[in-house]
């Protein structure tokens, strides 16, 4: 009790920005996942100076070492062609943060317009957008993004475009409900007889109450997108070996089951940590902003 | 309840026509010729141009459409290169194996994460709910296919309690007749040999496939009884002596179901796309693994079957759970009809 009333009359004297920061700090499991993010994204930018034999993100061969069990030199093993598994888990980060890049770089914004715009607008608008993103909806997102890559011939790019095409009706129905929540509100009501065009209440007055929302989704998604990426190459729609990527490395690594277990395993338990990271970070981003998404 | 009903149906047939259209211009739009495609590199020009014909290809856009729509009042989805057989009976025989493993499915992620998430709200803040909060987040951060593996890994091969692939064991002779349903037949028939086996083989990848949703289902549950354990009607109901087991299982429990059932409903989109994964990493016969197969050898027709089937057992299960909670709470269908 004690503890409680004093983080109560601490957070009296914060602005709300130190408020949120305070809260984030004080969440365990938040930490974590931002700690896991860095370190991925460190392990992905820096992976040339990082990894332990960069020749093994190639095309490199090493029959002397094939098959070789996690050790001090080969921290997850090494595969079937004797590569550096943790060299190609790091590299295999970077095709993973790509994706998530292109798809989010594009789905977000677009999902976010459609939003806005059916929020904003109402009626005809709102009852067109939104039936779409329904239909949008009913398809399974994988489904649908198999059958995309297998059409389009498979490759990173494609797997980008397949899972962006999905991606953005999340967006537009969180969006929407925020919107149609903020309609009656009086800072919009007062912007109208103010005279402020349509672009400048949809952009400048409704789209910052959305920002913190847009943010935590984000976070959420990125995991989701590398989870989703990772299961299209493993299916063997996604890029092509000799590039690192820690779907394909699962799925030929599981061929080798179960005697060389560390060659699925690593790669998968690889997905798991950065998944997991983006996740807690998400988690803890939505109780320090305070919103739901 | 009839016009909420009417209403809901004739929504979701909306949205199945417009699926339909959907999925039929992404088809078309797609770069490289789908005939050149079917034939393969070697195929002479002539040969492609009778394909293109017997595919109709050659028609007006419009034309091809209006085929493709009447073709599915029919039941008609075409042919498929790969079995050259009609797509609409390799699906409907790939069906109940799907259907067997998504069920089964269902069932474990109800009756392990509901009763988990009444357990972590009673025990809230305790060593109990952190445990709950762990495995949760387990299930949903490992992805499908990892988690697969792990459960070969430990399951089939270090104690080998359960097969690593397939449906039933080669050696086991026997036709599902009634409902295709290997438990459901063998029960009907006693053949507890069939029934035993194909338990075994559907454990693993129902799990592999339960995971996310346990997990999402568990924590939603258990909020929404906290949130329901504060309202005024409980403490009211406490008050007047009623036992706290009867608040909480039936009083509570029932509002509280509400949310995780919605969720239940909404996962099943994502349920399908994993078994797809699942499917392909345990050789489980069902429409998922034609899929794949069709998917990697291009075979347009069956491709769109298999995604239009997915997003109708979609479509069908929301509306099941939409009528499932029009019985459990009826402000759900009451208010539908009080916007009229």
């Amino acid at each position: 009790m004690i503890e409680l009333s004093e983080q109560a009359s601490t957070e009296r004297f914060m602005t709300s920005r130190q408020m949120a920061w305070f809260r984030f700090r004080r969440n365990p499991a938040a930490l974590i996942g931002a700690t896991i993010v860095i370190s991925v994204t460190m392990l992905a930018i820096f992976a040339p100076i990082l990894s332990p034999s960069p020749q093994s993100a190639g095309s490199f061969v090493d029959f002397a070492h094939r098959h070789h069990p996690p050790s001090a030199e080969f921290w997850f093993g090494t595969d079937n062609v004797g590569r550096d598994i943790f060299t190609r888990v790091i590299f295999g980060y970077r095709i993973s943060l790509s994706l998530v890049v292109g798809v989010l770089g594009f789905a977000v914004p677009f999902g976010v317009i459609l939003g806005l715009l059916a929020g904003y607008f109402g009626g005809r608008t709102e009852f067109i957008i939104m039936r779409f993103t329904d239909v949008m909806l009913a398809i399974p997102p994988l489904a649908m993004a198999l059958a995309i890559t297998a059409v389009l011939s498979p490759s990173l790019v494609n797997a980008m475009i397949a899972i962006t095409m999905l991606w953005w009706t999340w967006h537009t129905r969180l969006i929407f409900r925020i919107v149609k929540a903020q309609m009656s509100e009086d800072y919009v009501e007062a912007a109208k007889v103010a005279g402020a065009s349509h672009a400048h209440i949809m952009f400048k007055e409704l789209l910052p109450n959305c920002i913190s929302a847009i943010s935590v989704k984000i976070s959420l998604d990125a995991g989701f997108v590398i989870l989703f990426g990772a299961a299209l190459s493993f299916l063997g729609l996604g890029v092509h070996p000799p590039t690192p990527d820690l779907g394909t490395m699962v799925s030929t690594g599981s061929e080798y089951l179960p005697e060389f277990w560390w060659e699925a395993l690593m790669p998968g338990l690889a997905i798991l940590y950065a998944i997991l990271g983006f996740n807690l970070l998400g988690d803890g981003l939505r109780d320090m902003m305070d919103v739901e998404v | 309840m009839a016009f909420y009903l009417a209403k809901r149906t004739l929504s979701l047939l909306l949205v199945l026509f417009g699926l339909a259209i959907l999925i039929f211009i992404i088809a078309r739009i797609v770069p490289g010729d789908p005939a050149r495609i079917a034939l393969g590199p070697l195929a002479t020009a002539n040969q492609v141009l009778e394909m293109r014909h017997e595919m109709g290809l050659d028609k007006p856009f419009i034309v091809q459409l209006w085929d493709y729509l009447s073709g599915l009042f029919r039941g008609d989805l075409g042919k498929s290169f790969l079995t050259s057989r009609p797509v609409m009976q390799d699906i409907v025989g790939a069906l109940p194996a799907t259907f067997e493993l998504v069920l089964f499915t269902i069932i474990l992620q109800i009756t392990i994460s509901i009763p988990l998430g009444v357990i972590a709200a009673i025990y809230r803040d305790t060593w109990v709910d952190n445990i709950s909060r762990v495995i949760s987040l387990i299930g949903v951060v490992t992805p499908g296919f990892v988690l697969a593996i792990i459960l070969q890994l430990v399951a089939s091969y270090k104690f080998q309690f359960f097969p690593v692939t397939g449906r039933l064991d080669a050696g086991i002779d026997y036709e599902a007749t009634y409902t295709g349903l290997l438990i459901i037949d063998s029960l009907i028939d006693g053949r507890w040999d069939v029934l035993g086996d194909a338990l075994r083989h559907i454990i693993l990848p129902s799990i592999a496939l339960a995971a996310a949703g346990i997990g999402q289902v568990m924590r939603i549950t258990r909020s929404s009884m906290i949130e329901v354990s504060g309202r005024d009607f409980i403490e009211a109901s406490r008050a007047y002596g009623i036992p706290e087991r009867v608040v909480r299982f039936r009083y509570m429990l029932r509002i509280a179901c509400v949310a995780p059932l919605t969720i239940l409903g909404l996962e099943f989109a994502s349920l399908i796309g994993n078994a797809f994964i699942v499917e392909f990493v345990f050789s489980w016969p069902g429409i998922a693994s034609y899929g794949v197969r069709t998917i990697l050898e291009k075979d347009l027709n069956a491709v769109i079957g298999v995604v239009l089937v997915s997003g109708v057992f979609f479509v069908v299960a929301n509306l099941t759970i939409d009528i499932i909670l029009g019985f459990i709470d009826p402000r759900n269908r009451l208010r539908e009809g009080a916007e009229k």
